[in-house]
């Protein structure tokens, strides 16, 4: 399988690794699964049925695994189904994301739709991130993940957004046993006329469960932007939305941080922001011999961080 | 030298308009640490806002060593070396200690910014790759502040009151600090402050009241005394 230098930068951008190199690996290319590969303790296979790929992680494993997407032609759209099985006792990283270069004037879409069931005592790490480039075609992503997460695990997701998508519809929605835990940290960039609504469902189920949602995203030129965000308590558990957002231009952002205690001894908190760059963050680093533009340009990477 | 030359700010509230600074003229020698004090709304934050850019006079010049810097830009102003430490240092997102001496210096290694840290008594270890954000306190902020104005190559700094939010503890050190920065390097100083000790390393003390600068503290009470 050879990837030219354009989709080798793009695959690099979205997982900052190319396709040699150790570890679990299964690369879509354009419909077609162009890499597949298991690793020591992780198994990737196709699935039978429908598009898209079964990766078991077994008990006890301490490995990677990138499952990442190129869409390099205008008109191609997918829907693809990912599942995940992590066994218990696990500490493993999965790394996901989709890129696409829309050479042409057609619509490119790619729909992912991931469900991850971990299991006992195990820790997980997940890394998805979105980039859109290209010509006039749009760029259309509806990524949708559901995560069941087992008593005493937990599960960091780093979900990020960073710019090209014109349209993008993000469904989370994550069930939390007992004693386990996840921490969401989603990134989201628009620009021009660029559309995103992002909902993101935790369902605290288990005593002692704790979430922290931490979403931040930057709207520019005349985009629009919806994030949504409820934590259900339905057990002695603790959860926390923080959104901010950032508006440049005329970008509208709709903020919802949403909690609701359906237990006596659930604890719930959520703090919301939506504004510009503060004028004297601006002066400040601009008083550091920073242009305007470059002093935006620092504020806006730090925030994106 | 820097110096301010017959520099009035009005500002506009609706019918009325407000003096703020009354044709003030003033003179920052090299190599000196001058004090700028009086009571609050006097005039102070406002004259360093205009030494540093970040407004410009209704009237009058802002000169730097003879040259006419008045319509220069706060970006223009910091690459000629002017710098500014806010009295209320604004906190970020993502941008971390290390990041922001970065930005004031970029040739800075990680070695002298542990000793700037340290300088202004915060522990590198646990402060380099901290970010400049709210879970700082007042205290810590300000001291990351003038670490970073420490950091940068400078001509004319400006300190707008240092001792606000420091501990008593921590305030002494500071004062130090600042004295030692100036004396090792070929600076004007500049200091908005209220403390006696700040008072006490200046060169050069001048009360401003009521956007005038006044002869002595006598006069100060006089104009600007509540009845």
């Amino acid at each position: 399988m050879k990837l030219s230098e354009n989709e080798q930068r793009l695959l690099t951008e979205l997982i900052g690794r190319t396709v040699e190199g150790p570890g679990a690996f299964s690369l879509r290319k354009d419909g077609e699964s162009a890499v597949l590969r298991s690793g020591e303790k992780i198994t990737v296979t196709k699935k039978a049925d429908r598009p898209g790929i079964n990766v078991v992680i077994a008990d006890g494993a301490t490995e990677s695994v990138h499952v990442p997407v190129l869409i390099t032609k205008t008109g191609h759209q997918e829907r693809v189904y990912n599942t995940f099985i992590v066994g218990n006792n696990c500490d493993v990283q999965i790394i996901a994301g989709c890129g696409i270069h829309n050479p042409g004037e057609e619509t490119s879409a790619h729909d992912g739709v991931h469900e991850i069931i971990v299991g006992e005592n195990s820790r997980v790490v997940y890394t998805e991130k979105h980039i859109g480039e290209g010509g006039r075609g749009k760029r259309v992503m509806n990524p949708q993940t559901k995560v069941k997460v087992g008593a005493n695990s937990s599960i960091i997701m780093n979900m990020a957004q960073i710019g090209g998508i014109d349209d993008a519809y993000r469904q989370t929605e994550i069930e939390l046993a007992e004693k386990a835990s996840v921490k969401i940290s989603e990134r989201v960039m628009t620009d021009g006329e660029q559309r995103t609504e992002s909902k993101v469902i935790i369902n605290m189920y288990g005593d002692g469960a704790s979430s922290l949602i931490e979403s931040r995203s930057v709207a520019k030129g005349r985009s629009h932007q919806v994030i949504e965000t409820m934590i259900n308590a339905y057990a002695r558990s603790k959860g926390h939305v923080e959104c901010n957002s950032l508006l440049m231009d005329e970008g509208k952002v709709k903020s919802i941080p949403g909690l609701n205690a359906l237990s006596p001894e659930a604890e719930l908190t959520h703090e919301a922001a939506i504004g510009k760059i503060a004028g004297e963050q601006l002066i400040k680093l601009m008083s550091l011999g920073l242009s305007e533009q470059e002093a935006q340009e620092a504020i806006l990477a730090g925030f994106m961080k | 030298m820097l110096k301010v030359d017959k520099v009035r700010y009005l500002v506009e509230n609706g019918a009325e308009t407000r003096e703020i600074l009354k044709g003030l003229t003033l003179e920052f020698p090299d190599n000196q640490i001058t004090a700028i004090t009086g009571r609050n709304g006097g005039g102070k934050t406002t004259l360093a806002h205009i030494l540093m850019g970040i407004k410009q006079p209704t009237a009058g010049k802002v000169l730097l060593d003879g040259k006419d810097i008045t319509n220069l830009s706060i970006s223009e102003r910091g690459k000629l070396g002017i710098s500014y430490a806010f009295q209320h240092p604004p906190r970020f997102q993502g941008i971390t200690v290390w990041d922001m001496l970065r930005y004031a210096n970029p040739e800075i290694t990680r070695e002298s910014a542990c000793e700037l840290l340290f300088t202004v008594g915060l522990e590198p270890g646990k402060y380099l790759q901290r970010e400049v954000n709210k879970a700082l306190s007042g205290g810590e902020t300000k001291r990351i502040e003038l670490a970073t104005v420490f950091a940068r190559r400078n001509r004319v700094l400006i300190l707008d009151e240092p001792e606000a939010g420091v501990d008593l503890w921590s305030f002494g050190h500071l004062v130090k600090a600042i004295k030692k920065y100036a004396a090792e390097h070929d600076v004007i100083t500049i200091i908005i402050s209220h403390s006696k000790e700040l008072l006490n390393i200046a060169d050069q003390v001048v009360i401003i009241c009521d956007g005038e600068i006044m002869p002595d503290w006598e006069s100060c009470n006089l104009r600007c005394a509540p009845i």
